[in-house]
């Protein structure tokens, strides 16, 4: 086989599979967006018209500013977003706190509390989900955002500290050891030195946190049960679960849910890549 | 574990020996730990002692006045000897196998299409990281939409294109719907597992397969011979990571098809589901749900495993 021909059938393979793949990767999705913004006639034709005859955002609009029932669904976006923020600045202040002391400090049992710490990262949320309605219950907790970003935080910490112990074994200990003789506190060392050199990683964890923490959906399913507290993922699931499904709104609902997370993973791509590769993150 | 074979062994540049510093450091250690430490132990660890409790006594909240007697490893035993537990960890088998299988050889492929260079590749790149990122419900509900019975796109396109006569309700016929569902997870997690695998491909030298296509070995035996076994451990760590997740399926399950038709789809999470929140034998669920834990429990146990031999390589 001459060389030229292989180049040409090694192109032609390529491009048919990129095609292919990128045709996979965008299809549903732009179903998903098509359906939103389709006039729910357009949807519901046999034969499907899969170009809507007058695309409008109307249903965005109503969700976003309008007064009508979707409005709810504003507020439970206000909720994600409340919860995802809290959710992220607890867990990451306690977590990088103690990944410090894991990286840097020595104490005894450090090893079994990281066996222990792996262990409660790994944890199905199952395990603890009915006793964690007991006691919510009994403080009269269940459905208040409070009770959902007090469990996320305590699930996230120990993906905190496993990540960000990762983070700082990476950073090289000669300019610790140049603060400590300079006369630095340990303590003073870890926030003139360390953090500020560790800022890649910690935004790399917050997006990990935000990301996890927003579409986490079956504590949120147990915990919650009102617009007052529930989050998006819960509404969505209501939504197509519902006897007379809104396509149109459902879709809408899921294209808004959807806003964050990609936006998130195209701007930040490096660090994103970057976490998952570090082999810290569930799929 | 694997701090043990860190790199950099832990308080390298630490003080001198001395019982004052080291206790300092000791106590500034502690000082950093335990605000996390208690955190975790209200929320998760407390819990989980109260769960091993709750699977130990009878406590239905169906029947108010019975009181909750303690009554052993009953709960366990008769989870054991039912037929529903047995068919449900089946169907999680299933799932797990077929979804795990599919996403280990699409990822491949996609890995490497991705090793090749060519124009366009980093835009494909970015977008492996779309399904990646759309939320779980998002994807399940997606999903749910394009199967639809009456109006789905699935069937639009099938019968656009002749190959089916009329419209099917695949999410209502016990066989479709578990496929429908592996096919919203293998979307998702796919791209994932591409990721992670193409990270594996840039660490094999291109001279290697030079010389076998100098040698005159074909594409086929260079994926065969090369590689793949060169992959080997990144594909354990990513197969164990996967079947963690995968066991634990719920919430595709939950928004697709609630478990049905015919409990065709009823998982094991779902089972433990529907126990404890849907006909609230809460006990029977801690003990449900206390199998998953040890199940899980072993993956992790077989993960940390991989992940030393895959260190000391």
């Amino acid at each position: 086989m001459g060389l030229r021909k292989a180049r040409i059938i090694r192109g032609i393979a390529i491009g048919i599979a990129s095609i292919l793949l990128a045709g996979v990767l965008l299809a549903p999705p732009l179903w998903l967006f098509i359906s939103s913004i389709a006039d729910l006639k357009d949807l519901l034709r046999i034969p499907l018209r899969w170009i809507p005859e007058n695309p409008s955002f109307s249903r965005y609009e109503s969700i976003l500013f309008g007064s009508g029932p979707e409005s709810e669904f504003r507020k439970i976006m206000f909720n994600s977003v409340y919860v995802a923020a809290f959710v992220t600045i607890i867990c990451v202040s306690l977590g990088v706190l103690a990944a410090y002391a894991f990286s840097r400090l020595r104490f005894p049992g450090k090893e079994k509390i990281l066996f222990v710490l792996l262990f409660s990262y790994m944890l199905p949320p199952i395990a603890i989900i009915i006793p964690l309605y007991q006691i919510f219950s009994s403080f009269r907790m269940l459905d208040t955002k409070e009770a959902l970003i007090l469990v996320y935080s305590a699930i996230l910490v120990p993906f905190v500290i496993w990540m960000m112990r990762t983070y700082f074994d990476t950073i090289p200990r000669d300019l610790e050891d140049a603060a400590k003789i300079d006369g630095c506190t340990h303590f003073q060392t870890l926030f003139r030195v360390i953090l500020p050199l560790s800022l890649p990683g910690i935004v790399a964890t917050l997006l990990f946190a935000f990301l996890m923490s927003w579409e986490e959906f079956f504590i949120a399913l147990i915990l919650t049960s009102t617009p007052q507290a529930k989050t998006i993922p819960v509404a969505i699931a209501e939504f197509s679960g519902r006897h007379s499904i809104d396509f149109g709104m459902m879709a809408t609902g899921g294209v808004l849910a959807s806003l964050p997370p990609v936006f998130i993973a195209l701007f930040f791509q490096k660090y994103i890549i970057g976490g998952l590769l570090s082999g810290a993150v569930k799929g | 574990m694997v701090s043990r074979r860190n790199p950099t062994p832990s308080g390298k540049g630490a003080p001198p020996r001395g019982g004052l510093l080291q206790r300092k450091e000791a106590l500034f250690a502690l000082l950093l730990i335990l605000p996390a430490f208690v955190f975790i132990g209200i929320i998760i660890f407390y819990p989980m002692a109260l769960s091993l409790y709750l699977s130990l006594f009878q406590v239905d909240l169906t029947r108010k006045g019975a009181g909750t007697p303690f009554v052993g490893l009953a709960n366990y035993i008769d989870i054991f000897k039912s037929s529903y537990f047995w068919s449900s960890i089946g169907r999680t088998a299933y799932f797990t196998a077929v979804s795990i299988a599919l996403e280990m050889v699409l990822g491949l492929f996609v890995a490497l299409l991705l090793n090749e260079k060519f124009r366009g590749r980093g835009a494909l790149r970015s977008l492996l990281l779309l399904p990646w990122a759309l939320p779980i419900t998002v994807d399940a509900i997606m999903w749910k939409w394009i199967f639809n019975a009456n109006y789905g796109a699935f069937n639009a396109f099938l019968t656009q294109l002749g190959l089916i006569d009329k419209y099917q309700p695949w999410l209502t016929r016990p066989w479709s719907a578990m496929h429908c569902v592996i096919v919203a997870d293998v979307w998702k997690v796919t791209p994932l597992v591409a990721l992670l695998l193409l990270a594996g491909l840039q660490t094999i030298p291109r001279e290697l397969y030079e010389a076998a296509y100098v040698d005159g070995a074909g594409w086929f035996r260079i994926l065969w011979k090369i590689t793949i076994p060169l992959l080997g451990p990144t594909m354990t760590v990513v197969l164990v990571l996967r079947t963690l997740d995968a066991f634990r399926v719920f919430d595709i399950v939950y928004v697709m098809t609630q478990g049905g038709p015919a409990n065709a789809t009823k998982v094991i999470s779902f089972l433990t589901y529907q126990e404890a929140f849907k006909f609230l034998h809460f006990s029977k669920g801690a003990a449900l749900s206390y199998i998953i834990t040890l199940i899980v429990a072993l993956f992790a146990y077989l993960y940390t495993q991989t992940m030393k031999r895959h260190i000391e390589y």
